[in-house]
């Protein structure tokens, strides 16, 4: 029976626990006043296994990494940042990071989800028979995972200076991590997903040079851009000239434009690369 | 009111003031001799004795009547204090009344600073020592073991011990906000009075090492540094150095500011990724409030404190219903439990105490 679920199904049933994660947070968080951290990691387990399931089925379809078009980096960035969270979200345990990671994964699956079209482009084997263009692929949007993760990390770093300056500590702010934790956290996050992307731009080119025709101008552009705004970002940190909550700012703008510049890359490769196949069913 | 079965006697911060409890309070010695007194007395099957600073209670199961008198008797007389006085003031709890009052002292639902989580390990010694000695039986050893689990599912279960209720403790919360774990901060304590002593040792029972007291006298400053295991600063370098520390506890009765906007600017440009945390508990206040305007930068003074200590107690009182509906649940199961043994004539004597 299992066997007879679709790819898109298993993505369904998972991005419900990611939201199922979502909602109980918010119950407990208004109800209670305490998140269901337990209960919160267990769920998103849950969800990143039938995740896992949904990919690796609609891996099977189109012959490779399912990175073909924008339904698929959006599941991949959620997956990515899904598997991070259940390494480091150990550590904060009793936090509120579940709840924002749930948050996070539930609005990236079901959005992309719910837009047909961002998976209407579906291309098989649209790394050809080349394995390092699928891991550099990969890496670049596991990279994403990583940034997106760093996202929240910040999110949660603004809120817990605001209630620190303001002095509202009562209620879930109470769940917040240490600032310095969550400082700690988003410079390694930062420095782990430039690496990644650094390493999968360096894939990338080796590829690039072989045969120049193939590059995509706009996503190499984009890519780059967004790859340097991270390292400066990452440069300026390190040498103390951007900390604090400006740090935090300019990580969660950073993410947003690289969210938002998938669109326009994957419109760009529908009209470099032609559909070779329609997507089986 | 029958007089045998399980009682507690004793006297609590509920109806006992201060000066009172001082002359109540039993010595290591006086406890050690009182309990010998206890063990001649004839039908006392079990005791135990829970000595705390706002609390002496002697919880025990007896056979007759007579014998709950005679514990409070021989306290008085150790004590000499006035019978008929005592009589005033004391805590007198029969059978399921003790079951449940044992387990909202456990929980910290009767201690004087709402859900303190301290008496919890002082009823467990105080139970330690009277099993030591040989006074414990079957009442007593169910009664507390099942009050232990209970005082532990109320704390689990409700939100009774969150949030600090002293405005030491609160300082020291808060700081763990901004650092996480204490352990590598570095303190600096400006002023050697007693408020700034108090927050300093709160800060060391979380595990803060770092510690240096500035004085404006510079001998009492070495003083305190001596007795806190800290080192000592000259009160001149303060601003110079205010770099190199994280937390700044600050309760000196200098008239005017003694951490100056300038200074914590100069500091910040030396530390700007370290967040720099002021508590300033003076009157009038030490720290230039200007400073809360800095980045990375957080001041808290005596009233913000106070307001965070009192929202505090205050979501913990919304818990007591929630608590006494978990311990009278829990307290009425374990009487049933209990109930016969204690009524009935099946249950053991107490084993006899082993000579010295």
């Amino acid at each position: 029976m299992l066997a007879a679920l679709t790819d898109r199904t298993w993505l369904w049933l998972a991005a419900g626990f990611y939201f199922a994660g979502f909602g109980l947070g918010t119950f407990m968080l208004v109800k209670r006043g305490r998140p269901a951290s337990g209960a919160t990691y267990i769920l998103i387990a849950l969800g990143y296994a039938l995740q896992l399931a949904g990919l690796s089925a609609r891996g099977r379809i189109v012959g490779g990494c399912p990175l073909g078009n924008q339904f698929e980096i959006y599941q991949f960035t959620a997956w990515s940042a899904i598997t991070l969270y259940l390494v480091v979200g150990v550590t904060f345990r009793k936090s509120l990071l579940g709840y924002f990671t749930s948050s996070l994964a539930a609005t990236l699956t079901l959005a992309s989800l719910a837009i047909p079209h961002w998976d209407g482009g579906q291309r098989a084997r649209i790394f050809g028979n080349n394995p390092w263009i699928e891991l550099h692929a990969a890496l670049a949007v596991f990279s994403y995972g990583v940034f997106a993760l760093l996202a929240l990390t910040s999110v949660m770093f603004i809120l817990r200076i605001h209630s620190l300056k303001s002095k509202q500590l009562g209620g879930w702010f109470s769940f917040l991590p240490s600032i310095r934790d969550l400082d700690h956290i988003g410079v390694r996050l930062l420095g782990a997903g430039a690496t990644v992307l650094a390493v999968s731009l360096a894939v990338g080119s080796v590829y690039w040079l072989k045969d120049l025709s193939s590059v995509n101008v706009t996503k190499l552009l984009v890519t780059v851009a967004i790859w340097l705004a991270y390292v400066v970002t990452f440069g300026l940190r390190l040498r103390g000239r951007l900390l604090s909550s400006r740090f935090a700012w300019t990580c969660l703008a950073l993410f947003a434009a690289a969210l938002l510049s998938l669109g326009p890359v994957d419109r760009s490769r529908h009209t470099a690369v032609p559909k070779e196949e329609k997507r089986t069913p | 009111m029958s007089g045998s079965g399980l009682f507690v006697i004793g006297a609590t911060h509920h109806r006992a003031p201060l000066a009172v409890r001082e002359k109540l309070s039993l010595s290591a010695e006086g406890a050690a001799a009182l309990k010998a007194e206890f063990a001649a007395i004839s039908g006392l099957r079990e005791f135990a004795v829970l000595n705390t600073c706002n609390r002496v209670e002697f919880y025990g199961v007896a056979d007759n009547a007579e014998a709950a008198a005679l514990v409070s008797a021989a306290f008085c007389a150790r004590q000499r204090f006035d019978a008929a006085e005592f009589a005033k003031i004391r805590l007198d709890l029969r059978n399921r009344d003790v079951v449940r009052h044992l387990l909202e002292v456990s929980s910290g639902l009767d201690s004087q600073m709402l859900g303190e989580t301290e008496i919890f390990g002082q009823v467990k010694e105080a139970y330690a020592a009277a099993q030591a000695h040989g006074s414990t039986g079957p009442v007593l050893n169910r009664v507390f073991q099942k009050g232990f689990q209970a005082a532990k599912h109320v704390r689990t279960n409700t939100a009774i011990t969150e949030g600090q209720v002293s405005v030491a403790n609160v300082a020291v919360e808060l700081a763990q906000t901004i650092f996480g774990g204490l352990s590598d901060t570095r303190i600096l304590l400006l002023g050697a009075g007693e408020i700034g002593e108090k927050t300093a040792k709160a800060f060391q029972s979380r595990g803060a090492a770092a510690l240096t007291v500035a004085s404006r006298r510079f001998e009492r400053a070495m003083e305190l540094a001596t007795a806190l295991g800290a080192s000592a600063m000259p009160f001149e370098q303060r601003e110079a150095r205010l770099a190199e520390y994280d937390i700044v506890v600050c309760a000196t009765s200098a008239p005017e500011i003694v951490v100056s906007i300038s200074a914590t600017l100069a500091a910040m440009q030396q530390r700007p990724a370290r967040p720099l945390f002021f508590i300033d508990q003076a009157l009038p206040r030490d720290v230039d409030p200007a400073v809360a305007s800095i980045e990375n930068v957080f001041l808290y003074n005596l009233d913000d404190l106070a307001k965070i200590a009192e929202e505090n107690r205050v979501a913990r009182e919304a818990e007591i219903n929630k608590c006494r509906a978990i311990v009278t649940e829990k307290a009425e199961a374990l009487w049933r439990q209990v109930a016969a043994q204690v009524e009935g004539s099946a249950a053991p004597a107490r084993p006899q105490q082993k000579p010295a």
